[in-house]
């Protein structure tokens, strides 16, 4: 009696010991999913431009059209910083797949070295995949001195690809708009640490 | 393992003593009754806050929450008033919370399903009753924890956390940096695994203890409905879960998942949300479902119409509901192709839901139709989501949804679908199983009662939200211009209405256990087929010893 009941739970128990396992490990998974979520955004917003995520190339675009674009730029800070920081001039009209430079400054306004990092996006949205930066201030953190003033340049072309897409091809004038946070300062012991790793692991 | 293999006599094995009995349950029976109760209990909760909203908004400015405000917390002169409009949205945010995870989930799926489930597909208790046990008592702290987050500090200065349910960042992070907001994290945690460890519980259930005949294609639609609620669940909460803890983190140990400072993206936290939270309406909606179709079926008496097609189109509501999550983030900036998709597929949802209604109706079609209690809410649900699931397709288009977004066009949505529809489902279940259930018969006449007080009174609260929505009026502010005015009033009186309702369905509860009126094992007849009437009301303490075959 005993035997028979023991091997009626023992194979119940294992089909349901079975399902448990299964589900346990969805649920562990989605888990993992949601995380992993975290890096594909952002590799999902690099790649496509989703939501206004500008371009970062290399190489100047080999076509310039006849057509001309109005870029506007746009500066903000963040609270926490006590940066005055604007645009040298509040726009430019360019050709379409012409590579220009233009500038923004910022001015530390107070008796502290401060460090900034700045993010960015383009308005409207769909323009941000056309948006190719060659250089920016925004790729690195910036340190201002007591009182020092910085020339902040930026290197960017309008892809000329932007007049094949239906979103964007009616698009005439883009916004660039910049936001500093402020930053703590890099270790500069970890920075001072890291040649020598590298020589060692070389 | 009591008495599981000594003589089996007339004693029932229920464990001696209130401790064992209810604290030590492992009865799914039990289990089910002590989330029904927890269910009424925490609705109380979550309807007295809504009352007190509805109070606030009678009137264009601010009338009651300034002087609850200096009474709850202690705030004198001004700031008292922006301690209550801070209360205000700790108000909105707490009754979503208590009505989704403290009410509805579980009664539907606590309380009826765990009653139920085991007893329609002829098992004898479930898969793992003590994890059911866990599952119930993890609840009770959760709630604790969710109603002691209105007492601490959120914002600085004030009381609670007034983000809304969808606890978007960053005013979820920065803009709360109190404690208020990790208790209600933590609250949403331990609801979470609670509902995960039910979830897989009743999948290991359904799967596995099936009486002997009964295939899947047999089982009632109740069991169908649960079982798809529990893949939801189990594929939904973990994303929650997974949000959450990035919030808990961003706020307590500097990570960035959601601060854009330092290279996070706070649309992400939306994106997460909505993958969990719509599924989580759909696991609110579908065992609503599964019980309405054993009330039309029951009540035309006529096994319901297009058994497979029901079944499959609540598979197809659960799988579809995974791949919409957008539509409600149509002005977070989407692309043009993206919002084009995601329109599409919500209507899409339309088809199946379509498939629903439509076998509601022909069930009922050349059916002899009784009008007894619990018909009249199943066919008020009917009618009731019908409305709410009308406004939902217009929402879906992106175009339209631009301008309704955030407003009470949107409240007066999703209240037809979840507070008439669920709801009123909850309602049809309780009064189509309580002599079931208890074993006695609710007074028809108070029954009715309460059914039609509800109907007008939560029709009253919600239709002026539509014109009101239309007008422009956004939602979660504690004061409006004046042109809302007449409206306002009125959804307010219908909150009165409401509230009396509750009160009727209370007396109800106690008239039925005051007068013990013996219902007997099937007061519904012929038109009621499923197991659970095969049995003794309330049925016994260990059922199916001897399992059913089914044909």
């Amino acid at each position: 009696m005993k035997s028979t009941r023991d091997k009626t739970l023992g194979i119940v128990g294992s089909a349901n010991g079975r399902i448990v396992l299964a589900c346990s490990a969805f649920v562990i998974s989605m888990v993992g999913v949601s995380y992993a979520a975290v890096p594909l955004y952002q590799l999902f917003c690099q790649v496509t431009g989703y939501g206004g995520t500008t371009q970062r190339v290399e190489q100047m675009s080999d076509t310039i059209l006849d057509r001309t674009i109005k870029v506007r730029f746009d500066s903000n800070v963040a609270a926490g910083l006590p940066w005055k920081f604007k645009p040298v001039d509040r726009e430019v009209e360019i050709r379409i797949g012409e590579t220009v430079q233009i500038a923004y400054t910022a001015e530390n306004l107070s008796q502290d070295s401060t460090y900034g990092q700045a993010t960015f996006n383009v308005t409207p949205m769909s323009a941000g995949a056309y948006f190719n930066k060659i250089q920016c201030f925004c790729f690195t953190e910036n340190e201002l001195k007591p009182g020092e003033t910085m020339n902040m340049p930026v290197v960017f072309f309008v892809d000329p690809a932007i007049v094949d897409d239906p979103d964007a091809k009616d698009v005439n004038t883009i916004t660039l708009s910049y936001t500093f946070f402020p930053q703590e300062p890099q270790n500069p012991v970890a920075a001072a640490a890291k040649p020598e790793a590298d020589s060692d692991t070389l | 393992m009591a008495g599981s293999t000594v003589a089996h006599d007339d004693h029932d094995h229920k464990p001696k003593g209130f401790v064992r009995r209810w604290l030590y349950s492992t009865n799914h029976k039990d289990i089910g009754t002590l989330y029904l109760i927890f269910a009424i209990m925490a609705g109380i909760v979550g309807g007295l806050l809504s009352i007190a909203m509805r109070m606030e908004l009678q009137e264009p400015g601010i009338q009651i929450f300034h002087g609850l405000a200096a009474m709850v917390y202690g705030f004198e002169g001004d700031s008292a008033i922006d301690g209550g409009k801070h209360m205000y949205n700790v108000f909105t945010t707490a009754h979503g919370l208590i009505m989704i995870f403290f009410m509805v989930m579980p009664a539907l799926i606590g309380g009826f399903a765990n009653w139920m489930v085991p007893i329609m597909i002829g098992a004898p208790d479930m898969a793992f009753p003590r994890m059911n046990n866990i599952s119930f008592w993890l609840l009770p702290p959760a709630f604790i924890l969710l109603l002691m987050s209105m007492f601490v500090e959120g914002p600085a200065g004030a009381y609670g956390t007034g983000g809304g349910w969808t606890i978007y960042p960053p005013l979820s992070t920065t803009g709360q940096p109190g404690p208020a907001m990790d208790f209600a994290i933590l609250s949403l945690h331990i609801a979470g695994a609670s509902s995960i460890l039910g979830a897989i519980n009743f999948i290991t259930t359904i799967f596995n203890m099936r009486a002997p005949g009964m295939t899947l294609h047999k089982m009632p639609l109740f069991a169908w409905s649960v079982l798809i609620t529990a893949f939801l669940l189990l594929l939904s909460l973990p994303v929650l879960a997974g949000g959450i803890t990035m919030l808990l983190t961003d706020r307590n140990f500097g990570t960035a998942f959601f601060a854009p400072d330092a290279g996070g993206d706070p649309i992400l936290f939306q994106h997460l949300f909505w993958f969990f939270g719509h599924p989580e309406v759909y696991i609110l909606i579908l065992p609503a479902f599964g019980i309405v179709s054993h009330i039309i079926s029951t009540f035309s008496r006529k096994p319901v119409f297009g058994y497979l097609g029901m079944a499959y189109a609540m598979v197809a509501i659960g799988a579809v509901g995974f791949i919409v999550w957008a539509h409600h983030m149509y002005t977070v900036g989407l692309s043009l192709n993206t919002q084009r998709y995601f329109v599409f597929a919500t209507m899409v949802i339309a088809v199946p839901t379509g498939v629903k209604i439509f076998s509601w109706i022909a069930t009922m079609w050349g059916g002899s139709i009784t009008f007894r209690t619990p018909m009249l809410w199943a066919i008020g649900f009917i009618f009731l989501f019908t409305v709410g699931g009308v406004t939902g397709v217009q929402l879906a288009n992106a175009g339209l949804d631009r301008a309704m977004h955030d407003t009470y066009y949107v409240v007066a949505h999703f209240h037809y679908v979840l507070s008439l529809g669920a709801v009123f489902a909850i309602f049809a279940g309780w009064y189509y199983w309580f002599p079931k259930m208890t074993g006695y018969m609710y007074n028809p006449t108070v029954a009715r009662i309460h059914f039609w007080v509800t109907f007008v009174g939560v029709n009253l609260v919600f239709f002026p939200q539509h014109f009101l929505g239309l007008a422009g009026m956004p939602r979660r502010y504690i004061d409006y211009p004046d042109a809302f005015a007449g409206w306002n009033a009125v959804s307010s009186y219908g909150s009165y209405i409401s509230g009396v309702g509750v009160l009727i369905f209370l007396f109800g509860v106690w008239e039925a256990f005051a007068k013990k009126r013996i219902a007997g094992d099937n007061p519904w007849g012929e038109g009621a087929t499923t197991l659970e009437w095969q049995l003794s009301s309330p049925p016994p303490y260990h059922q199916w010893e001897q399992l059913p075959r089914i044909k």
